[in-house]
């Protein structure tokens, strides 16, 4: 015990250290909220790179024919539009929220490895760099599509191998990152807050980073395989040296299912800590939240032959996918449910975080019943590969974690900065981002079932007129982003000059453990523990 | 700011977990033994056997029609013709037949291929028996050298009822690079 205590002292007069000065602080930084903002900005850049990519492929399909870009280029664009909203906007932004969050909700002074905090976000620069480098290349970037399968991935040109490196960094990058996350979690959690006091962010992000650690070096291993097939002469997924093309799909699955809800998980956890503040009442069914979480993240392991039910598979196999996939809905009903359940008869008021969490609710859980369409097996048939898909993945991210992104930036930017956004500007952001993501992507439900493919620059006439109404709610989605980007700076700039309170939002401090501290955030916090576990909540 | 105790403990949960994270690495490659034994076991993904098997006397089942059809494809264009003599038969199960195929190489130079055999539906695969056949070695060329390749083949008398087509496709991978490095 006095071996502790006389540590402490040693380090005593650290404490009031601010941060460094000018630009080394955010190269050197191993400050939580700093590496924070780190990955939030970066998320953000890559988020209008992303987008301005989605932008490309909707100018070209406004009107059937080919008018602004090669379709080489243009699958190109599809594959990298992926690519970096996954790996460079989505996953980054969560790691940014856990990083910022994570150590102030379960009352921690830092993350437990902080060298390695600042290591993963360079790790993660550089290999979006080095992705992003790949357009320059001769033979162009991958454009295979995402999911990089061969034998049409070992046709890109020079490409290739970086794109494969590039595959390699980001996923170190997302190992450390998830390793620092669960050490936090386990180690520093402030005495009295137990696992089942845990706000729900941080116990879907601990869920989050053991998938993580799981599905990133198997992915790296595929891509691997890649690797060697196009350069060392091995034959993994060749059929002429024995291998199977196939082989790769189940690889690449059993990593990208998981993978999928890697990037949903963090999103119910930031739902389920915005609602209650807005309902004025405790989470619904804590516990049965928590559970839900561990057994959609267990499921996520068994299913992934779902995404490739027309390669050929005997009919117990597509029975087997096809249940096990449906058994996803109940713990995925049982969160949308306690949602609602959260929000009945709450005193509720509708600032913007709160708006898109309900838009949040509404538009996931309409992309989750298309999913459940699609886990019909004999019905995938038609549905897949087709704009449906699209339709269903990008209901599942633009309007869920892309929307949820935003309401935790606007929820917790007060609370950081210390300065109120404009409200006004929040909703008109949400009002135009609401109606045009519906514009944007309900008519490709149609598409898809009409049987239009996905990943093509031209199409069938009769595609024209959906397509048109598609394009113009992406170029509005896409523009009214500039909106948020402009109420951001805004607000870290000064904001609208309202006097910010420690709590931010109405009775907020009872639910969670950083509205106690004061507005802005000090750059240390929580150097002594708290002494007062939120349990109002519970 | 973190005491001993604190870093040993991310210590020892770092070690474990990197030790996880390289272990699902590993997993990611074992993935692929599992793969072909499972579809060896299953027959899920229709390939036959890479090697020829012996001829023996069967019963044939003469009340019974299978139809056997035949595809040919190449992969990636490769420069040759590639053709079946027939596209489908009628066979009685256990009886053995031999059906010629015809490749010819368009190039000016020696070329080594291979053909790859798949059937379909998988789960037939076990049921169709090869005595003979070119896809079990690589095939060499010599310039615009043509050959026609017979195939003897059997279906098997156990062939459950609700298979009445078997279609086996052949696909011709160009291999002189690959063939020639090695």
């Amino acid at each position: 015990m006095s071996a502790v205590v006389a540590e402490h002292d040693d380090h005593g007069d650290h404490h009031d250290h601010g941060p460094e000065k000018g630009l080394l602080r955010w190269i050197i930084t191993t400050n939580h909220k700093d590496i924070g903002t780190l990955y939030l900005v970066f998320a953000l850049a890559m988020f209008f790179l992303g987008g301005a990519m989605a932008l490309v492929i909707r100018a070209e399909l406004f009107e059937p024919g080919l008018q602004f870009v090669e379709p080489q280029f243009f699958n190109s664009m599809t594959t990298m539009h992926a690519l970096i909203m996954v790996f460079g906007a989505v996953m980054p932004a969560f790691v940014g929220l856990a990083n910022w969050m994570i150590p102030l909700m379960i009352g921690a002074p830092d993350m437990a490895l902080p060298r390695m905090n600042n290591m993963s976000f360079w790790l993660l620069v550089a290999g979006a760099l080095l992705l992003a480098s790949t357009l320059f290349m001769e033979g162009g970037a991958p454009a295979s599509g995402w999911t990089l399968y061969p034998p049409l991935v070992l046709q890109t040109g020079a490409a290739l191998p970086f794109a494969i490196f590039s595959v390699h960094l980001l996923g170190i990058s997302s190992i450390m990152g998830a390793i620092n996350i669960i050490a936090t979690i386990f180690n520093m959690r402030a005495p009295g807050m137990t696992l089942m006091k845990m706000p729900l962010f941080v116990w879907t992000w601990l869920i989050t980073a053991f998938l993580l650690i799981a599905i990133m070096p198997v992915f790296a291993g595929a891509v691997t395989m890649l690797l060697t097939d196009r350069f060392f002469d091995t034959s993994f997924f060749d059929a002429a040296g024995g291998g199977d093309p196939v082989l790769y799909q189940h690889i690449f699955w059993f990593f990208g299912h998981p993978e999928v809800y890697v990037m949903i998980l963090p999103t119910f956890g930031v739902a389920s800590t915005i609602i209650p503040v807005f309902a004025r009442k405790p989470l619904f069914g804590y516990s049965s939240m928590v559970y839900a979480t561990a057994s959609i993240a267990f499921l996520s392991f068994i299913v992934w032959a779902h995404h490739m039910f027309t390669v050929g598979m005997p009919v117990a196999g597509e029975l087997y996918f096809m249940y096990a996939t449906m058994l996803i809905a109940i713990p995925t009903g049982v969160k949308v449910f306690n949602w609602t359940a959260t929000m009945w008869k709450g005193s509720m008021t509708f600032e913007t975080p709160m708006l898109f969490s309900i838009a949040f609710v509404v538009l996931f859980t309409m992309g989750g019943f298309t999913g459940l369409m699609m886990s019909v097996a004999p019905s995938d048939f038609q549905y897949h590969d087709t704009y449906f898909i699209v339709a269903h993945f990008h209901y599942t991210l633009v309007p869920a974690s892309i929307f949820i992104i935003m309401a935790a930036g606007y929820f917790w930017l007060p609370k950081w900065t210390g300065n109120m956004y404009d409200e006004k500007l929040g909703q008109l952001h949400f009002w135009l981002s609401a109606i045009s993501v519906n514009v944007l992507f309900f008519p490709q439900h149609f598409l898809g079932l009409a049987g239009m493919p996905r990943r093509i620059p031209d199409y069938a006439v009769q595609f024209a007129d959906w397509n048109m109404v598609s394009s113009i709610g992406a170029f509005v989605f896409g523009f009214s982003q500039l909106l948020f980007l402009y109420i951001v700076i805004k607000t870290i700039r000064g904001g609208t000059g309202e006097e910010v309170t420690g709590e931010v939002w109405e009775d907020a401090s009872k639910h969670s453990l950083e509205w106690t501290l004061p507005s802005p955030l000090p750059y240390h916090t929580f150097t002594t523990p708290p002494k007062e576990i939120p349990t109002e909540h519970f | 700011m973190m005491n001993e105790d604190t870093k040993q403990k991310n210590r020892k949960l770092v070690r474990n977990l990197v030790f996880i994270a390289v272990a699902m690495f590993g997993f990611g490659y074992v993935l692929v033994p599992i793969y072909d034994v499972f579809c060896d076991i299953t027959g899920l993904n229709g390939k036959t056997a890479s090697v020829a098997a012996a001829e023996t006397a069967r019963d044939v089942d003469e009340s019974r029609e299978v139809t056997v059809e035949f595809v040919t494809s190449l992969n990636q264009a490769a420069p040759m013709t590639f053709r079946a003599e027939t596209y489908k038969m009628k066979v009685h199960p256990g009886q053995y037949y031999t059906v010629n195929f015809y490749a010819e190489n368009l190039t000016d130079k020696p070329m080594i291929a291979r053909a790859i055999p798949s059937i379909t539906p998988g789960q037939a695969a076990e049921f169709f028996t090869k005595t003979q056949c070119f896809c079990f070695d690589e095939q060499s060329f010599e310039a615009h050298e043509s050959k026609t390749m017979p195939v003897r083949f059997v279906v098997d008398q156990k062939l459950p009822e609700k298979y009445k087509t078997i279609t086996l496709a052949y696909t011709f991978f160009d291999n002189t690079e690959i063939s020639v490095k090695k």
